[in-house]
């Protein structure tokens, strides 16, 4: 397999987006954005919301999270500050995100902007900005990780919204109604999703 | 009489035990127990955090402005969860490598930011302390109850440690280690809980 770095920008894109999305996706092989997801995952159309918000905001903060460690932090020496200055950034960048959709289109603010301050404390966001420090990725590669990344959060959440409006009628145990049939929904998909692992090896 | 201490470290652990109960901060629940020992370092940290999060909200409780309370409480467990990040990749580097990030993840672990919100902010510091305390052991028995079994099923080893004669009789599964393997298990404990949890309602 050839390494990144001598492959075409357009492979390389695409091969980093396809691997954060499936082979490595956030939610089912990395575990994060959960206490969201079994909030919002009841219905198809929260989730679809929830899961286009996380995509914009990831892609966005895990590019500029990419600029400020490489031309911030570690020039200077401080690494050390990244967690605070990630969460700082993200925080920051939601709530402009948030104040800028407000004023420019009031339908948009309603089906995306209750989702906004959800985002701050999802840890899909986070993940992804501390995750790309550990590759050494050029700055279209980290935008690149980010939008799939956010991309696989949406698609699994998607998926489980749907199966749990199917399962909404199901007699269950009183215990594992909520978030018990909802972790095994998702365990059960984590299963399918390893199929795709081997697929891509970066 | 039992000490409101008492109380407060009992809910913690077991009435409102932050991941049955309030299924919270399971993110970081699930990523690291398929071996104790990343657990074990995972546990320390959060029980670091929620704890002190908690006293230092509770002290600068009536100095913070309602409207910005969320970002001064990130940056104050941002704080923490830093001076925790140091302190393991000095003292165990290996272990750093590989929960390094679930680590930095400990600053949106809702179970932090949600001890902080509902009790640190509303009283003093000392029960506020205990009462992150609580949490946080309450939310690593479960970790660590999680991370036993998983390691034990996927490796046939324990700490590190194999079991006797592992080679013979064990037959590893995988798959515990893997992700599926960590929401099969937190699907069933969960189940546990919650069905003991309806029966004494009913009582």
């Amino acid at each position: 397999m050839t390494p990144l770095a001598d492959m075409s920008l357009l492979a390389s894109f695409a091969l980093i987006f396809v691997s954060a999305a499936f082979t490595d996706n956030i939610l089912l092989a990395r575990f994060l954005g959960m206490c969201s997801c079994l909030g919002v995952s009841k219905k198809v159309d929260t989730s679809l919301g929830l899961g286009a918000a996380v995509i914009f905001v990831t892609a966005c903060t895990s590019a500029l999270n990419y600029l400020v460690y490489q031309y911030l932090l570690l020039p200077l020496g401080l690494d050390y500050l990244r967690l605070i200055t990630f969460i700082v950034v993200i925080a920051a960048f939601t709530q402009l995100v948030e104040m800028i959709i407000e004023r420019v289109s009031e339908k948009l603010y309603n089906s995306l902007g209750i989702f906004l301050p959800l985002i701050t404390v999802n840890c899909a966001i986070l993940g992804i900005s501390l995750f790309m420090l550990n590759k050494p990725y050029s700055f279209l590669q980290a935008f690149a990780f980010g939008l799939g990344g956010g991309f696989g959060w949406f698609l699994a959440i998607t998926l489980i919204g749907a199966i749990r409006e199917r399962i909404n009628e199901a007699a269950l145990p009183r215990g594992l109604e909520g978030p018990g049939i909802t972790l095994i929904i998702i365990g059960i998909m984590a299963l399918g999703f390893i199929g795709f692992s081997g697929m891509i090896k970066i | 009489m039992p000490s409101p201490y008492t109380k407060i470290l009992k809910d913690g652990l077991l009435g409102e035990n932050p991941i049955y109960r309030q299924v919270l901060g399971i993110c970081s629940a699930l990523a690291v127990t398929n071996l104790l020992a990343n657990t074990l370092f995972m546990c320390f940290g959060v029980i670091f955090a929620t704890a002190l999060t908690n006293f230092t909200v509770s002290l600068l409780r009536n100095h913070i402005p309602k409207r910005i309370r969320m970002i001064v409480q990130v940056v104050i467990i941002a704080s923490y969860v830093m001076m925790i990040d140091i302190l393991i990749k000095a003292v165990a580097p290996d272990i750093h490598r590989f929960i390094g990030p679930y680590v930095g993840l400990i600053i949106t672990n809702c179970i932090i930011m949600g001890r902080a919100e509902a009790f640190a902010s509303q009283n003093k510091p000392l029960p506020s302390l205990v009462d992150g305390l609580a949490c946080g052991l309450g939310y690593s028995a479960v970790l660590i109850s999680i991370a036993v079994v998983r390691e034990i099923m996927g490796f046939g080893t324990l700490l590190g440690f194999a079991l006797p004669a592992r080679d013979l009789w064990w037959t590893q599964w995988t798959i515990m280690v893997m992700p599926p393997g960590a929401f099969f298990m937190l699907a069933i404990m969960t189940w546990f809980a919650r069905a003991k949890l309806v029966k004494q309602e009913a009582k």
